[in-house]
């Protein structure tokens, strides 16, 4: 199809939801009220690191009330974890706690206020331990072991790879530059609370309703923590108010909600307080970053090298993967012959770190940007050609061997560059010599230029398996509607309107004729979950698939009945007949009864898995996707050199979307990236004071508000990818990436000062004014790193340039 | 979620039978108009009074009376957004209506009223946490321990005063009518006030402030600047309340005032006084603001560091002091904020 022949596809619709929510009509999981339903507390760790001696509930189990305290005890002495390889949570811990919030009991009574009174009189005997509040402190004291596994004490995971030799890239380099950056650890502020709802009916059988933004992993991980057969257990996932990565895991008041159920006989809610939520977390790493890059004097990589060590808190969650997702996609974007990449993932006494919004990658994406950004002006290159002029090729592989399909990047830089008035504003390298050393302190106006990369979607699922990442059943009914079942969700991406718009496109319906039924384990195939900016590519090619299907049966039924041949039907204003005899057409409804007389029932199912594609090495496979997307980002910011207050004027951003299924809603994720990039660029930090949680509430951890938020342009750069549905990549992450490093970029050239680390407060731009007064180096940021040994790394020979498949063959394609 | 806990709420309709009840009740009352402060510090249990008594259904409490040349008297239960929008006080107390509408955030500035900023409780941010936070790091004098946190040694609560008002209405020579139940007074504003985190009003427990009493503005020009994180929402970490009287070109009289760097507004009184007589040149503003800098004493109990907080005061005096001047790059308040 071309892009004209599309009716539904590129049109921007509203969400199918959107009124539902902007009313006040969607229920959230904290909206589910049942009958005889009791509520339930949790209580927390006031210490970061003990070990418990003892729990005494005798006096919350005698609180008129309450119907049930559990500890540990109650549920069955397993471990689990998302990652097989990080099995180390306990939903209620039995004999160490390792961060304050850690949970070790649970009440279910009458009312809220009655469980958080029981859980005030549970005596928890605590033996407290030294706790370990950062990187430098985990490597620093081996002998206090937060957990007894992992690559080293206080060592969750340590790699290392090399694609190539670096030491002699950088030998033929004519620049070679070193520097250090850090990125603070933030967490994801999603607007609903977590909340979940379980019901254990008479009949054995358990359901749990929960703000999660993976009902099948949950779902697979209940059995082991509940000891009971998975086939009684249906998970569904309530409409999520947003989740960024922080709904991912299968969390201790879900399992506490499930155990409480069983044991009352009651429907058990609990509802997380906002304190609760920045302890579940699960955010954005804090990670401490070392990059070598060598140039040549035209501004060409000659080869990169990456040290990355990753605060992860007190458990493994997605740990592992994020550790390799801080090196392993830095290759996708520009050429980089050769790459070697070395990072540790540190466990600390702070609530688990896990996948938030990029997952991994804002971080080196920082650092790759800052350090572009320096080279090209010891290059005296402008930065926004330097980049446009080292854009990875397309259909090659990386040197890490990651398959790379379209490329919309240079589109993107030339947009933004237009768009922005760049060349006028940039007008070369001035900062560093002239401005604020000798004229008043004033505002100052600066711009900056960042891009970056970003993947469709985990090429592999987190358990080994051969079985579809996304499906869909489909099924045609009399009224002429089409009912979508499908184990995707809406964590207010849009999910369940591009699962209506893409049968509807295929089937010449209105969206509004498709009834969407999503994320419940009993009635809907699995989607793995949303994560990694997998949805609408997975479940939009299931879709797409069932779609053709029910088409392809409909069309044969209408064939016959117009005895015509069936490859000359449309399918379009819900009808179905041969375009120059539209006069003849068949309703859809008709067309549907005269293939469900001729067929029997119109249910078709359609599947996805990626193509497989991971690298044949160890650790190969995280980073494969079956495309990526591309964002180019220039940002137009004032600085006040007396206050070293950012003022942020506009943002021009450029992504390549593949194909924008939806503009609107393309143009809604890429703004939302870009204001919460500014958040993690100048203000938000999950920081920690005397081994608390510094600000645990919406008042005090400063997120920006509309007031920060400048003029967003957003250009959506269409490539029309092979591997995406009707050639779609993806929205929803990517483009915060290029925010953080554009905004550093931008105040360098504004003041002259190089923040090497987010976020950038005023104090630390007014350090570096001073510093500049003095005559010194006006950079802030990072002075050292870890003394600390990576393994041996793997030597893999380098994929760079190889030619990639344009289309590869993929699992269920036919 | 974080919930109340229970009490019994009064609704009395006159100043006096409010003030009765909080007497009749002693220490197990408080009372409560718009709630914007007190109920998300009652969910934290920072408060855990019995009974509430109720402000908002009495009139007397509500109106703004006069004009800028004779005096206006504001009453206490006026909401901030009325106080910020009144044309009379944005003509004449300027500074008074842009620290109203600098209060957190529009929704907020519509339930809380000017009585309420001004005695708003102080602010740490070892305090202003739920109690199993507070449980968690060992209670602090405040609320339930008997050490502060911030200066482990102080035998002193350094919560830190952070009404956006309370600056402005003391350098403008505020009075305040407090009713209680045995009869009623008035003090001028800074009487209000102790430097005392816990014990941060003079006000018996059971008197209620009834009005605020501005004098005639004649002459006066003011300005307000607030530092804070956001352009919404958050308290003053910093809040610099200037006032002039002018004598032809040189200054007549002057006040300046600093909220959010103690436990009450601190006044700069050398500051002013080196204005007095003097023409406001670029030169005389730089001396100015390194001495009202000098009150400034900040702890690190707030956003953004106490170090930062302190160079601020130096720069949005000398901001204030150019806004009213005229001079080029006097802050709007608008503009500080990150």
């Amino acid at each position: 199809m071309t892009k004209q022949d599309f009716s539904i596809i590129g049109q921007p619709l509203p969400k199918i939801d959107a009124w539902a929510k902007v009313v006040g009509e969607t229920k959230y999981a904290d909206d589910f009220f049942l009958p005889r339903m009791a509520y339930g507390r949790l209580l927390r760790s006031p210490h970061g690191h003990a070990l418990i001696k003892s729990i005494d509930v005798s006096r919350a189990r005698e609180l008129p009330g309450v119907y049930a305290v559990i500890t540990g005890a109650d549920l069955p002495r397993v471990k689990f974890g998302i990652l097989p390889v990080s099995q180390d949570e306990e939903a209620l811990c039995t004999e160490k706690v390792r961060m304050v919030g850690d949970a070790v009991a649970a009440v279910a009574a009458v009312d809220e206020e009655t469980a958080e009174r029981a859980c005030r009189l549970i005596e928890v005997g605590y033996e407290p331990l030294p706790t370990l509040m950062s990187i430098e402190a985990a490597l620093a004291h081996p002998e206090i072991r937060i957990h007894e596994y992992g690559d080293g004490p206080n060592v969750h995971k340590n790699v290392a790879l090399q694609f190539g030799d670096v030491e002699a890239a950088f030998a033929a380099s004519d620049l070679v530059r070193e520097d250090v950056f850090f990125y603070e650890g933030n967490t994801h502020l999603p607007m609903e609370q977590h909340a979940a709802v379980a019901h254990a009916t008479p009949d054995g059988k358990l359901t749990l309703w929960s703000s999660t933004q993976t009902p099948h992993y949950v779902h697979r991980l209940l059995p082991r923590i509940l000891d009971m057969p998975a086939a009684h257990i249906r998970v569904v996932a309530a409409p999520v108010g947003g989740g960024f990565g922080g709904k991912l895991d299968p969390f201790a008041h879900e399992i506490a909600a499930c155990r409480l159920s069983q044991l009352t006989g009651r429907p058990v809610k609990i509802a997380c307080s906002r304190e609760e939520v920045f302890y579940i977390h699960r955010g954005r790493h804090p990670v401490l970053m070392w990059i070598k890059t060598g140039f040549t004097k035209a501004g060409d990589i000659t080869g990169c090298h990456l040290k990355t060590w990753l605060d992860g808190g007190a458990y493994g969650s997605y740990g592992v993967a994020s550790t390799f997702y801080t090196g392993v996609i830095n290759p996708v974007t520009y050429k980089m012959p050769v790459y070697k990449f070395e990072g540790a993932r540190v466990f600390t006494n702070k609530p688990p770190c896990g996948p938030k919004r990029g997952h991994g990658t804002p971080q080196p994406r920082f650092a790759l940007e800052c350090q572009l950004d320096k080279a090209a002006e010891q290059l005296g290159l402008d930065p926004a050609e330097m980049r446009a002029r080292i854009l990875a090729e397309p259909y090659t592989k990386t040197a890490n061997h990651l398959t790379v399909t379209t490329i919309g990047l240079g589109e993107c830089i030339d947009r933004v560059v237009e768009a922005s008035g760049w060349r006028e504003k940039w007008r070369g390298w001035r900062s560093a010599s002239a401005g604020a050393s000798t004229a008043p302190a004033g505002k100052r106006r600066g711009v900056g230029i960042a891009a970056s990369a970003y993947m469709t979607g985990a090429g592999t699922a987190i358990y080994w398996n051969s079985m579809p990442h996304s499906g869909v059943v489909l099924r045609a009914d009399r009224s002429g509607g089409v009912t979508v079942l499908c184990g995707a969700t809406d964590i207010g991406q849009g999910s369940d309107s591009i699962l209506a718009y893409l049968p509807a496109e295929v089937l010449g319906i209105e969206p509004k004729d498709v009834h969407v039924h999503p994320a419940d384990t009993s009635l809907t195939p699995v989607d793995l979950g949303s994560y990694s900016s997998r949805v609408t590519l997975m479940c939009g090619m299931a879709a797409i698939q069932a779609a053709g299907r029910l088409r392809g049966v409909i069309a044969q039924a209408v064939a016959e009945k117009l005895e015509v041949a069936a490859e000359s039907l449309a399918f379009r204003d819900r009808k179905v007949g041969v375009p120059d005899q539209w006069e003849r057409a068949l309703t859809f409804t008709q067309a549907v009864e005269l293939a469900e007389a001729r067929h029997g029932v119109l249910a078709f199912a359609g599947s996805y898995a990626p193509p497989k594609r991971a690298g044949k090495y160890k650790g190969g496979g995280v980073g494969p996707s079956p495309c990526y997307s591309y964002s180019a980002c220039v940002v137009e910011l004032s600085v006040d050199e007396e206050t070293g207050e950012v003022e942020l004027h506009d943002v021009w951003i450029a992504h390549d979307i593949g194909r924008a299924l939806n503009p609107l809603l393309v143009e809604g994720q890429v703004e939302g990236s870009v204001y919460m990039g500014i958040g993690e660029a100048l203000m938000e930090g999950q920081v920690f004071r005397k081994g608390l949680h510094k600000q645990p509430s919406m008042l005090d951890y400063k997120s920006p508000t509309t007031l920060e938020t400048p003029d967003i342009h957003t250009f959506l750069v269409e490539t029309d990818d092979p591997e995406g549905p009707f050639g779609a990549k993806e929205a929803g992450q990517g483009p915060l990436l290029p925010v953080p490093p554009a905004i550093a970029n931008a105040i360098y050239h504004a003041v002259g000062v190089r923040c090497d680390e987010v976020p950038i407060t005023p104090e630390m731009i007014l350090k570096g004014l001073e510093l500049r007064r003095k005559g010194k180096s006006a950079r802030v940021g990072p002075e050292k790193i870890p003394l600390f040994k990576f393994k041996e790394a793997l030597m893999v020979e380098s994929a760079f340039g190889r030619p990639a498949d344009a289309v590869a063959v993929r699992p269920f394609q036919s | 979620m974080m919930r109340l806990p229970p009490f019994t709420y009064l609704a009395p309709r006159t100043l006096h039978a409010a003030a009765t009840a909080l007497a009749e009740h002693g220490a197990d009352a408080m009372p409560v108009a718009g709630g914007t402060d007190l109920f998300p510090n009652m969910k934290r249990r920072q408060f855990e009074p019995k009974v509430l008594v109720g402000l908002r259904g009495i009139r007397e409490l509500t109106g703004i009376r006069g004009r800028g040349r004779e005096g206006m008297t504001l009453g206490a239960g006026t909401t901030l957004s009325a106080v910020a929008a009144h044309p009379e006080i944005v003509a004449h107390y300027g500074a008074l209506a842009t620290a109203a509408g600098l209060v957190s955030s529009p929704q907020l500035r519509n339930m809380g009223t000017l009585g309420g900023n001004v005695c708003v409780d102080t602010r740490c941010n070892y305090y202003n946490q739920s109690h199993e936070w507070r449980k968690a790091i060992g209670f602090c004098m405040k609320k339930d321990g008997d050490i502060c946190l911030v200066a482990p040694g102080s035998s002193r609560c350094w919560a830190v005063s952070s009404s956006d008002t309370a600056p402005v209405l003391w350098s403008l020579g505020a009075r305040v009518r407090l009713v209680g139940a045995s009869g009623e007074r008035v003090v001028p504003l800074e009487a209000l006030y102790r430097d005392d985190g816990i014990q941060y009003l003079t006000k018996q427990p059971g008197e209620l402030v009834a009005d605020i009493v501005l004098p005639p503005a004649d002459g006066w020009t003011s300005a307000y600047l607030k530092l804070r994180r956001r352009g919404s929402f958050d308290f003053p970490v910093l809040g610099v309340a200037v006032a002039l009287r002018m004598d032809g070109d040189r200054v007549g009289e002057a006040r300046i005032v600093l909220g959010a760097v103690a436990s009450q507004p601190r006044p700069a009184p050398d500051a002013a006084a080196a204005l007095a007589g003097e023409r406001l040149t670029p030169e005389l503003i730089t001396r100015v603001a390194d001495l009202a800098a000098g009150p400034s004493k900040p702890l690190d109990n707030t956003d953004f560091t106490h170090p930062y907080r302190k160079k601020m005061t130096r720069v949005f005096v000398a901001r204030a002091l150019r806004a009213l001047a005229g001079l080029p790059g006097g802050g709007r308040a608008a503009e500080e904020v990150a």
